[in-house]
């Protein structure tokens, strides 16, 4: 079995869209992980809250994790009948469709852990504030979005 | 250790600052009838070991600074960090040691109980002059200090040289270390304690020698220009302070000597509060032992206030600043 240069690099673009939001999404989940074991050391209590917190970065592995289903699907690796052919250009086209969540995931995730070890830090102190703690790591979200709904779109319009 | 490794304690800190006795705290203990009442008051904010019978105000004190060192020790913060936090405690020491031999008096309870370097191990090397057995950084002090003692019995001469090889000593760990904030700390205990030795020595008519002898330098000012602007006398200090950025420190001179002291300590209470909102490094570890020393040392003031009678104003001209 044979495979063509341009199946091998969207093949390449659909790992990394898993491997890099996922690495971040670990990164992130790790360094609020470590906040959030502090604070309940200290206020078993405020377990719920933490975890909360802890998860948010959580969210750009499970993005990356769904542009590489849709890619897989799309070049037809999960249905049996994997585009083995397809040209170069195609290829290179899907490796540049999955970059943006990739990328964006793999940044968003690390900036939204350090974000949420900060509101950790909010919620540590003022138990009360939960709810405006949560917003600062979810506006480092809108950009994770932005990037999944770039390579959805992209990886879904691309014609084999 | 970078300054990720700290998210855990930093975190664990988040949640002690909110047991941490508040500027209304303090207030309110001010209030209070009696020394019995301001106790009654700290052991409710859980103060002291929990279920033992009404302690002391020495054995509360001492309970909480355990506490403190205790908790740092479970943190594992870097030992040099604390090292350097430790050594006026050593240089008292050292101080504390060379009088006792000097003068064969013996002060019970003058010498602080310290791993390394408590009292009876800091007169052994003395005796026996095996500096060697000192820490690097204090056997040329520990050597001069001890020969002026012996010679003029100049304790006050004694006092400034192991001062200043402590202020020195401190500046040059701190160096070491790379940590901004115990540098900048560091940095601002040096100009504090150079500024108090210069005001003294003004007010008491010292020498220029005496000065420069006394005082280090810091980056906000060189001993020598401190020491020529105080040996000008009152006014020429005040004027090189103002240009030197230490104009309320002037404002409290001229208020009473207690407000200038209150000044010194509320200097350093600042210089550690921006780490309240720093989330991930050693600093603010560090600024809450440093905070937790600064309420320890407000009640131990307040009790011995209450314990001596003094009124509420005159208590309240005393009052340091706290850090939450």
């Amino acid at each position: 079995m044979s495979f063509s240069m341009g199946f091998v690099m969207a093949l390449l673009g659909a790992a990394l869209s898993t491997i890099l939001a996922g690495m971040g999404s670990a990164w992130g989940v790790g360094l609020a992980g470590q906040a959030a074991a502090g604070v309940v050391s200290e206020d078993p209590n405020q377990f719920a809250k933490v975890l909360i917190l802890q998860l948010l970065p959580g969210t750009q592995g499970i993005y990356g994790l769904l542009v590489t289903f849709i890619t897989l699907s799309k070049i037809g690796l999960l249905g049996g009948a994997a585009a083995t052919d397809m040209s170069l250009a195609t290829g290179l086209t899907i490796f540049a469709a999955c970059l943006p969540i990739a990328i964006v995931g793999l940044v968003s995730a690390y900036h939204q852990g350090r974000t949420s070890v900060a509101s950790i830090g909010i919620v540590a102190k003022k138990p009360d504030q939960f709810g405006k703690a949560m917003l600062f790591p979810a506006m480092v979200e809108t950009y994770a979005i932005l990037a999944l709904l770039i390579s959805i779109l992209a990886v879904s319009n691309i014609a084999l | 250790m970078k300054d990720m490794d700290y998210i855990f304690a930093v975190a664990r800190i988040r949640v002690l600052e909110k047991t941490l006795l508040s500027d209304s705290d303090i207030s309110q203990m001010i209030a209070l009838k009696d020394e019995k009442a301001v106790l009654s008051f700290l052991t409710d904010k859980g103060w002291g070991e929990s279920g033992s019978a009404a302690p002391s105000a020495e054995e509360l004190l001492a309970c909480e600074e355990e506490k403190n060192r205790a908790l740092m020790r479970e943190m594992k913060i870097d030992p040099r960090v604390f090292d350097i936090l430790s050594y006026p405690q050593v240089f008292h020491n050292l101080k504390a040691a060379i009088k006792e031999i000097c003068t064969s008096e013996s002060v019970p309870g003058i010498f602080y109980d310290l791993e390394r370097l408590g009292g009876k191990e800091m007169m052994d090397i003395l005796r026996e002059k095996e500096y060697a057995a000192l820490p690097e950084y204090m056997r040329e002090a520990a050597a001069q200090a001890y020969e002026v003692m012996l010679s003029t019995r100049d304790g006050q001469r004694c006092d400034i040289i192991v001062d200043r090889a402590c202020l020195e000593a401190m500046r040059t760990s701190a160096k070491k270390l790379k940590e901004p904030m115990i540098s900048t700390y560091v940095e601002s205990q040096v100009a504090v304690a150079d500024i108090r030795v210069a005001v003294r020595s003004v007010r008491t008519g010292k020498s220029l020698n005496f000065l420069k002898e006394a005082l280090a330098d810091c980056d906000a000012f060189t001993a020598a220009e401190l020491a020529g602007a105080a040996a000008r006398g009152e006014e020429a200090l005040y004027a090189f302070l103002e240009s030197h950025g230490f104009s309320e420190a002037v404002s409290a001179l001229k208020d009473s000597p207690s407000a200038f002291e209150r000044w010194c300590d509320n200097r350093l209470i600042e210089t550690i509060r921006p780490q309240k909102m720093n989330s991930v490094s050693l600093g603010p570890v560090v600024a809450f032992y440093l905070a937790r020393e600064n309420e320890i040392k407000m009640a131990r003031i307040l009790l011995t206030a209450k314990a001596n009678g003094f009124s509420e104003d005159a208590i309240r001209e005393r009052v340091r600043e706290m850090y939450v």
